[in-house]
């Protein structure tokens, strides 16, 4: 199996394709930073602006790494799984396309083992994909801007995060946002195995991602209660309930604490079975698939 | 006859005359002598505990320093992290309300916690200041405000509850709750991208009704008359 995986990660870094994520995410994340760096303020008076006429807001300290980072994952995990798709879409469709799967089904390998192999080395693409991110958008924007307390602007909240609760909260956002997009990499993974080249799946899954996103955005009370619930996109987002702290009667926020985790946890269970769902059928379908090409 | 009602009106006229001259001359002398106390102090530096309490702010308390300096100098500091102060947070010095030139109202007495105080309305003579009305209700006993009522043209009312201990002498507080008027916090959700985890309908609709803030100070320390740099106050 181990060596299944080594052969697949081969495959995959060996595609110029999978560094044009890395490129992607690397030239968005300084975009970003750059433009904070030089005109952050205007971006804090659009999100805090509302407040300034009854509290004095401190733009320079609000300006942080931690605020930076979370402003990036923001904007850009909703733009990653297109870049998941990349890969995953590719993953099985891709050797039908060059004609090497009948080839590769004729190895000494079962086909659930070629197919878990498959999938591991997405997955694995996939945290290193997050990886990167984690190190450019929390490393690079704590080295360039500092860090202090978090602001997180919500609907209707403005939290405040001790700087020494941040850095833990980070790392179980990367952790469940590796999830998150690993749902994603499972659906292109699955629609891989009906295609025969991966535009099909990239494309599927991207449209798949896009109209569930804006499901799970609107405000509909009719698709609140029976549609978004059900939806991965909507458990997705699970990842800033991290930066989502328990206030004590006061109103006082408690360090160290999460405001909803069995909801956290509610949305991981869906991801890991939507996960399973994928992944199962994607290796039910080949298993029973005739190869012809 | 007539002579002698003439007598007595004019007799009644100078008596409530006087006596709403010893009243106003009272207050007068109330609000000296709480004046007095307050110009014991050209600037202080205190460090004390700020708890929040604004419905739409969820933040931790924090180890603030609070900076005066005479005239009407102000500032609140947190060296240690982020703290959104209220824009009115001025009037957290009395010296800011009892200073400049006021009208004096005796507003009667009152009771505050089973004590009697002195209420006193001042009504600033310059009509272009921010304050438009303060109320004073002065323990009597200690010549200490614990209570402050400020009208401004630009922050609505606030008021600012005081209780003394170990700086009694110079009017400074041991503990203070300012309130304030706040604004109505509110991003679109298609801009934040918030998940929902079910418990924000019932935070949505506590929010809306409550547009009060709230933040109580529990000094520790004062630094009293050791002189502070203009630009601690930029």
């Amino acid at each position: 199996m181990w060596q299944l995986l080594k052969i697949e990660l081969f495959k995959i870094f060996r595609k110029p394709r999978t560094y044009i994520s890395f490129g992607a995410i690397a030239a968005m994340v300084l975009i970003v930073q750059v433009a904070l760096k030089f005109d952050g303020r205007s971006y804090v008076e659009f999100i805090l602006g509302s407040l300034q006429e009854s509290l004095e807001i401190p733009f320079d300290k609000i300006l942080n790494g931690y605020f930076i980072c979370f402003v990036i994952l923001n904007l850009l995990l909703i733009h990653i799984p297109l870049l998941i798709a990349l890969v995953a879409g590719d993953a099985v469709a891709g050797e039908a396309n060059m004609g090497t799967l009948r080839l590769l089904v004729t190895k000494p390998v079962s086909r659930t083992q070629l197919m878990l192999a498959k999938f591991l080395a997405t997955t694995v693409y996939t945290a290193m994909l997050l990886a990167w991110m984690a190190f450019l958008s929390l490393l690079l924007s704590v080295l360039i801007f500092g860090t202090n307390d978090m602001i997180v602007a919500r609907n209707d909240v403005v939290e405040v995060i001790q700087r020494n609760d941040v850095v833990w909260r980070y790392f179980a956002a990367f952790g469940y946002a590796t999830v998150a997009l690993t749902t994603v990499a499972a659906l292109a993974f699955l629609l891989s195995v009906f295609a025969e080249n991966s535009i099909g799946p990239i494309v599927s899954t991207i449209s798949i991602v896009i109209v569930f996103t804006i499901l799970s955005e609107m405000q509909i009370p009719m698709y609140d209660r029976t549609v978004k619930p059900y939806l991965f996109t909507s458990h997705m987002l699970a990842w800033k309930a991290f930066f989502y702290l328990k206030t004590d009667e006061d109103g006082t926020s408690i360090r160290g604490t999460i405001q909803n985790l069995p909801a956290i946890m509610r949305s991981l269970a869906i991801l890991l079975a939507y996960i399973g769902l994928f992944l199962g059928t994607a290796i039910l379908v080949f298993r029973k698939k005739d190869i012809l090409t | 006859m007539k002579n002698k009602t003439k007598f007595l009106a004019i007799l009644f006229a100078c008596l409530l005359s006087s006596l709403m001259n010893a009243a106003a001359q009272d207050v007068e002398t109330i609000l000296n002598k709480v004046r007095a106390k307050l110009e014991t102090v050209n600037d202080y530096e205190a460090v004390g505990e700020m708890k929040t309490n604004i419905s739409f702010l969820k933040t931790a308390n924090a180890t603030v320093t609070v900076f005066f300096k005479r005239p009407n100098k102000l500032k609140i500091k947190n060296e240690q992290g982020i703290s959104l102060v209220p824009k009115g947070s001025v009037s957290l010095s009395l010296n800011n309300l009892v200073s400049g030139k006021y009208q004096i109202i005796d507003g009667g007495k009152e009771k505050i916690n089973g004590k009697e105080v002195a209420v006193i309305k001042l009504l600033p003579t310059d009509e272009t200041t921010d304050v438009v009305l303060s109320t004073l209700y002065i323990d009597v006993e200690s010549m200490l405000v614990v209570r402050a009522r400020t009208t401004t043209r630009d922050n609505g009312t606030n008021e600012l509850e005081m209780s003394y201990g170990r700086y009694a002498a110079n009017a400074l507080p041991d503990r203070v709750v300012f309130s304030f008027n706040t604004q109505e916090y509110k991003l679109p959700k298609g801009v934040t991208f918030d998940y929902d985890d079910g418990s924000a309908k019932k935070k949505t609709a506590e929010t809306a009704k409550d547009k009060k803030g709230k933040i109580e100070i529990v000094y520790r320390t004062y630094k009293i008359n050791k002189g502070i740099a203009d630009a601690v106050f930029k």
